[in-house]
């Protein structure tokens, strides 16, 4: 199946450089409008309460800390002469406080609740794809009974509406005393992962040859040292792109946490919808606080984009 | 992480299979279920158990926030309950409205945004990247900005519109009208996951070898009958994939829905999910949601059943 | 079997995230630290403030947990009934006081209140009803009074004050233009406003409850039907609500709440509550704003909208008087590890002094102390309207299970004044056949 030698002015799967142009302005358009509401949030986390409220909206406005003190700090409304009588303000969030005639109070809630997103979606995407690893292992080298089946299970886990899970894992986790604990909501967000993840590596796994870790475990290897020594560092980047997932879904998981937490589990996507400043969403607050938790993520997966690609389908397309 | 080439070499004239995995060690058997196990308790406590217990409640009359009351077996009683209850079908009618324009709207897009980014041009993972940001946001979080974005006299979106057709901002209002507020949650949904259903079928497009499109100019197919005859038919599969997909994740869609318009107004946008949290978080009705729970399972599992039969039909042929 | 002994990547795994998940839920400090939940808005800042002398006085911590109020009853409910630990006090809703009780989620405070000298006739009579008693009119104290509130209305003064304003207005109705009294004045004044021009820009004459999702429509659509004649039973017959809930009197009122959202409102406001509502006001949007008592005192001292540009007035009559009750009580949660500083927060709470700081920082005290102090109603511009208020309030079920009472209102109401969904009396006569069903699930009628 050679190509043959067509004369045309490009080669045969290329397209046009014309072509090439529309589809690249069309794709930054589309690329472009779409980006317009999240940069119109990054903005508002640097507008003042009434600038983000001002009807109609201000493109053109003075940046203000306040939304990133507001996040911080809870806050109360004084009058000016009990203001004038307080101790000198501390630091810059008092000083922008105290100049809206507020106080400051205390800390907000809003670092706890990033620390608990941090530990939850790290913790059951390690125990995830840790468990996911071994048993797409497992189904693809060994002969499991009801291989398809147990599959097609692992995956039906994954159609029940979290709220209907809730229900008896809520009534559970009350008599395990596991309610509005970190370690309750890593163990219920790797039991969903983990059919992702088995589902995505047991493709990933089935790309590598068996020839490998047989003839290693005709050098004398064991299984086990096998799996270690030669398959685990083939699949690092099925596992890296099932690991972007797992940790994309337990960072931004919400309908468990705000059923199933309360003060000392709760994570940031309950919290954040309900940041209020004096009457209602405090709007740049909210902002910031949104921005500051894509953050990690975007991070995390800018640096690994190559991997999310061949992540998406693997294991999915293949059986 | 190199392996030496040898050792491929004598994998060729290795001892037989049987002899190769026995000789150190646990045997396979064990090691398959030590591998399989962790991943099956975890399931068995997380998610079969839960669902046994379900389906338990769901013929009872319990009541989570009355743990001390007496709890009684009604049999299907809550079934038919749930199944004559016209909110119950206003909320699934809600539901599959939801599900066909937004699957719809993103396979189209989607994959028109894939075709053109295969063509490769200059800086194209540049905007590929920028493209997947939305949906890293989560859906809670975007659905309550989303709410400020829509406000009619505060919001951004209505200025835009105004701004690009010449309606008056305050004409219309989006989460506040019962028309079109079922559109701005679909529109937000396609905001976010249409760069998800783009990457699938990009990955379909990279997947199609080149020496196909060149036999194809060989044989002087026209680039229209090249994209209907070997494009769309080798993307097809992970097309129905990302259907697939998207379609159980919208099927139980909650959070982003109830940040922005709390299923209103009225209940124009109650979906099924919204209902179910209504009924088993808010009134209590343990039992009661329980049945429409496991209601709504059968439904999904039944469906996707017969999608993944029909998934490997096309891949396989 | 070595193997099994080698470090299987998932087993450290789990073992390093269980060491982490059971480390940070370890117990803390060794400094007692109590925590107290209640909703997200401006007394709960003040209340921070105030706590702070408990602290000096008593060497117990303080920490808090604000959830707004579109969000607190869900949350706080889901916590009580999933027995946890983390409120040791609460202020809750004086609506959870029956489930509350029956369910054994709060402590009972007779004993305590005996020990300690603390009288439930040191309180504003409404208030310990409304708060603290279940079954209601009885001595069963669950609560302490803490927060008195209602609904009550702001204008802006200034606007009124326009001379161009008040000539057209005069002209049109020939009457002065004041503060509405009755609700045939409400409406001829909020339409009056309805998109004129002031100061440049478009505003509009009212602003209503509307929110779905926990009770804000209802909240609202209370303070129309109250005055209107609207009852939640029969006074002679407990839970028979037919003609009560669906007189023609209560139909008419609810097409007036709808009337009045349709014809004087701003658009978008289709969910809203206290938030948006302060948010319109502060914005300018519109002349009248419906919203608690508890958030007067933040509007009055607003740099935008505050001290002689706002006004307030007491909910507008019509057959009789009538108006929501707001507020909530204190009380220990059952399940609390620390419930003797609890106790002790309460006792500090209810002394006198207390409650007069309480007062003066952003709180809205219940103490006759306070309230029957002879300076009270010069103390600010909305303390006359306040006390009007509280000698007219009527209050929501209580009942045990008041969220499916409250939440068959939301739907019945929400559907018809915004939804555009049926009649007004279809809605009423709807609700009465909802809550019937609910009082006969929970044996109270047959």
């Amino acid at each position: 199946m050679m190509s043959q030698g067509i004369s045309t002015a490009h080669s045969v799967v290329e397209p046009s450089a014309r072509s090439r142009w529309i589809a690249g302005t069309l794709v930054a358009l589309y690329a472009l409008i779409t980006i317009v509401p999240l940069v119109w949030i990054i903005l508002t986390g640097f507008k003042t309460p009434p600038d983000s409220i001002s009807y109609p909206p201000k493109i053109l406005f003075t940046p203000s800390a306040e939304g990133y003190c507001n996040l911080f700090t809870t806050r109360s409304r004084q009058t000016p002469e009990y203001i004038a009588a307080l101790p000198p303000a501390v630091d810059t969030c008092d000083k922008v406080a105290r100049h809206a005639n507020m106080v400051v109070a205390g800390p907000s809630n809003y670092i706890p609740r990033f620390v608990n997103s941090l530990i939850i979606a790290f913790g059951s995407t390690i125990l995830s794809v840790g468990f996911g690893v071994m048993a797409a292992y497992a189904f693809s080298r060994f002969k499991v009974p009801l291989k398809d089946d147990l599959l097609f299970f692992i995956l039906s886990t994954r159609m029940m509406p979290p709220i209907a899970v809730a229900i008896p894992i809520y009534l559970m986790y009350r008599e395990l005393g596991l309610s509005d604990t970190r370690l309750g909501m890593i163990l219920l967000y790797s039991a969903v992962n983990v059919s992702l993840a088995v589902w995505l590596l047991k493709g990933f796994i089935d790309e590598i040859p068996r020839e490998y870790e047989e003839a290693a475990m005709v050098d004398g290897y064991t299984r086990l040292q096998a799996f270690r020594k030669v398959v685990l560092p083939q699949a690092t980047t099925g596992i890296v792109a099932t690991a972007i997932f797992c940790l994309i879904f337990a960072w931004n998981e919400y309908a468990f946490a705000v059923l199933l937490t309360s003060g000392t589990a709760q994570t940031a996507p309950p919290f954040i919808p309900i940041i209020i400043g004096e009457g209602g969403q405090d709007w740049p607050a909210v902002a910031a606080g949104t921005t500051l938790f894509l953050i990690p993520i975007l991070v995390f997966t800018i640096l690994l984009r190559k991997h999310l690609l061949r992540g998406i389908t693997f294991g999915a397309v293949r059986k | 992480m190199s392996i030496p080439a040898n050792l491929v070499n004598r994998a060729a004239q290795a001892t037989p299979k049987v002899l190769a995995t026995r000789m150190r060690g646990l045997s396979d058997r064990a090691i398959a279920w030590v591998f399989v196990g962790p991943t099956m308790l975890l399931l068995l406590a997380i998610n079969i158990f839960p669902l046994i217990w379900t389906i338990k409640l769901s013929f009872t009359n319990f009541r989570a926030n009355r743990p001390n009351a007496n709890v009684l077996d009604v049999g299907i009683d809550n079934y038919v309950s749930v199944l004559t209850d016209p909110d119950i079908w206003l909320a699934m009618q809600a539901t599959a409205h939801f599900l066909f324009w937004t699957i719809f709207l993103q396979m189209v897009i989607g994959f028109a945004l894939a075709y053109l980014i295969d063509r490769k041009f200059r800086g194209h993972g540049f905007w590929t990247t920028m493209i997947l940001i939305p949906m890293m946001l989560s859906p809670a979080v975007v659905g309550n900005f989303w709410a400020f974005l829509y406000q009619p006299q505060t919001g951004l979106f209505n200025y835009a519109v105004a701004f690009l057709t010449g309606v008056p901002p305050s004409s219309f209002e989006m989460i506040g009208s019962v028309k079109l507020a079922p559109w701005a949650i679909i529109i937000v949904d396609t905001w976010m996951w249409t760069p998800y259903v783009m990457l699938i079928c990009l990955a379909g497009l990279r997947s199609i070898p080149d020496y196909i499109y060149e036999a194809a100019e060989v044989d002087r197919a026209s680039t229209w009958r090249q994209f209907w005859s070997i494009t769309l038919p080798m993307v097809l599969p992970f097309i129905m994939l990302a259907v697939l997909f998207r379609g159980i994740e919208n099927f139980k869609m909650f959070d982003m829905v109830n940040l922005l318009t709390s299923g209103g107004p009225g209940s124009a946008t109650e979906l099924a999910s919204i209902t179910l949290k209504r009924e088993a978080f808010e009134k209590w009705r343990t039992g009661y949601s329980s049945a429409f729970a496991i209601i709504l399972f059968v439904a999904v599992f039944g469906l996707a059943n017969i999608y993944v039969k029909a998934l490997n039909a096309v891949k396989n042929r | 079997m070595k193997s099994i002994a080698k470090m299987l990547p998932g087993a450290l795994a789990l073992a390093a995230v269980t060491v982490l998940g059971l480390a940070s839920t370890a117990v803390r400090a060794q400094d007692k630290t109590i925590t107290l939940c209640w909703a997200a808005w401006d007394p709960a800042n003040a209340l921070v403030e105030l706590s702070k002398d408990f602290t000096a006085k008593s060497g117990v911590k303080m920490k808090f947990e604000f959830v707004p109020w579109t969000n607190f009853a869900d949350r706080m409910l889901n916590e009580l009934n999933s027995k946890g630990k983390l409120c040791d006090l609460i202020i809750g809703d004086s609506q959870w006081i029956g489930g509350a009780a029956e369910n054994g989620h709060y402590v009972k405070l007779n004993d305590f209140f005996a020990k300690e000298g603390i009288k439930m006739t040191d309180f504003m009579p409404a208030t310990v009803t409304g708060y603290a008693e279940w079954p209601k009119n009885t001595p069963n104290y669950w609560a302490l009074p803490a927060m008195a509130d209602a609904v009550g209305w702001t204008y802006r003064k200034d606007w009124f004050a326009k001379p161009e304003i008040q000539a057209e207005f005069k002209k049109k109705f020939n009457r002065d233009l004041a503060p509405p009294k009755t609700w045939t004045e409400f409406k001829q004044v909020s339409e009056f406003f309805q998109g004129r021009m002031i100061d440049g820009k478009k505003v509009y004459g009212a602003y209503l409850f509307t929110e779905r999702g926990s009770e804000g429509i209802t909240m609202g659509v209370t303070n129309v039907l109250y005055p209107m004649g609207f009852k939640y039973e029969d006074p002679k017959k407990p839970y028979a609500m037919d003609g009560f809930v669906n007189s023609a009197d209560a139909v008419k009122g609810l097409e007036f709440y709808k009337a009045l959202y349709k014809g004087s409102t701003p658009p978008g406001l289709t969910n809203a509550y206290m938030g948006e509502g302060l948010d319109a006001f502060k914005s300018g949007q519109v002349a009248m704003m419906m919203n608690w008592f508890a958030f007067f005192p933040g509007l009055y001292k607003d740099p935008n909208v505050g001290g002689d540009k706002i006004g307030f007035f007491t909910n507008p009559s019509d057959k009789g008087k009538g108006v929501q009750l707001g507020g909530q009580g204190i009380s220990v949660v059952s399940y609390s590890a620390n419930k003797n500083e609890s106790l002790q927060y309460i006792k500090w709470f209810a002394s006198p002094e207390v409650q007069k700081k309480w007062q003066a920082i952003g709180g809205s005290s219940a103490a006759k102390a306070v309230l029957n102090d002879p300076a009270y109603p010069k103390s600010s511009p909305f303390a006359q309207n306040f006390l009007d208020s509280m000698g007219m309030v009527v209050d929501f079920w209580a009942e045990p299970s008041y969220a499916q009472l409250l939440l068959a209102m939301q739907k019945r109401t929400h559907d018809y004044v915004v939804a555009d969904k049926g009649t007004a009396k279809e809605a009423l006569d709807a609700l009465v056949v909802d809550w019937k069903k609910v009082f006969k699930d929970d044996g109270k009628v047959k």
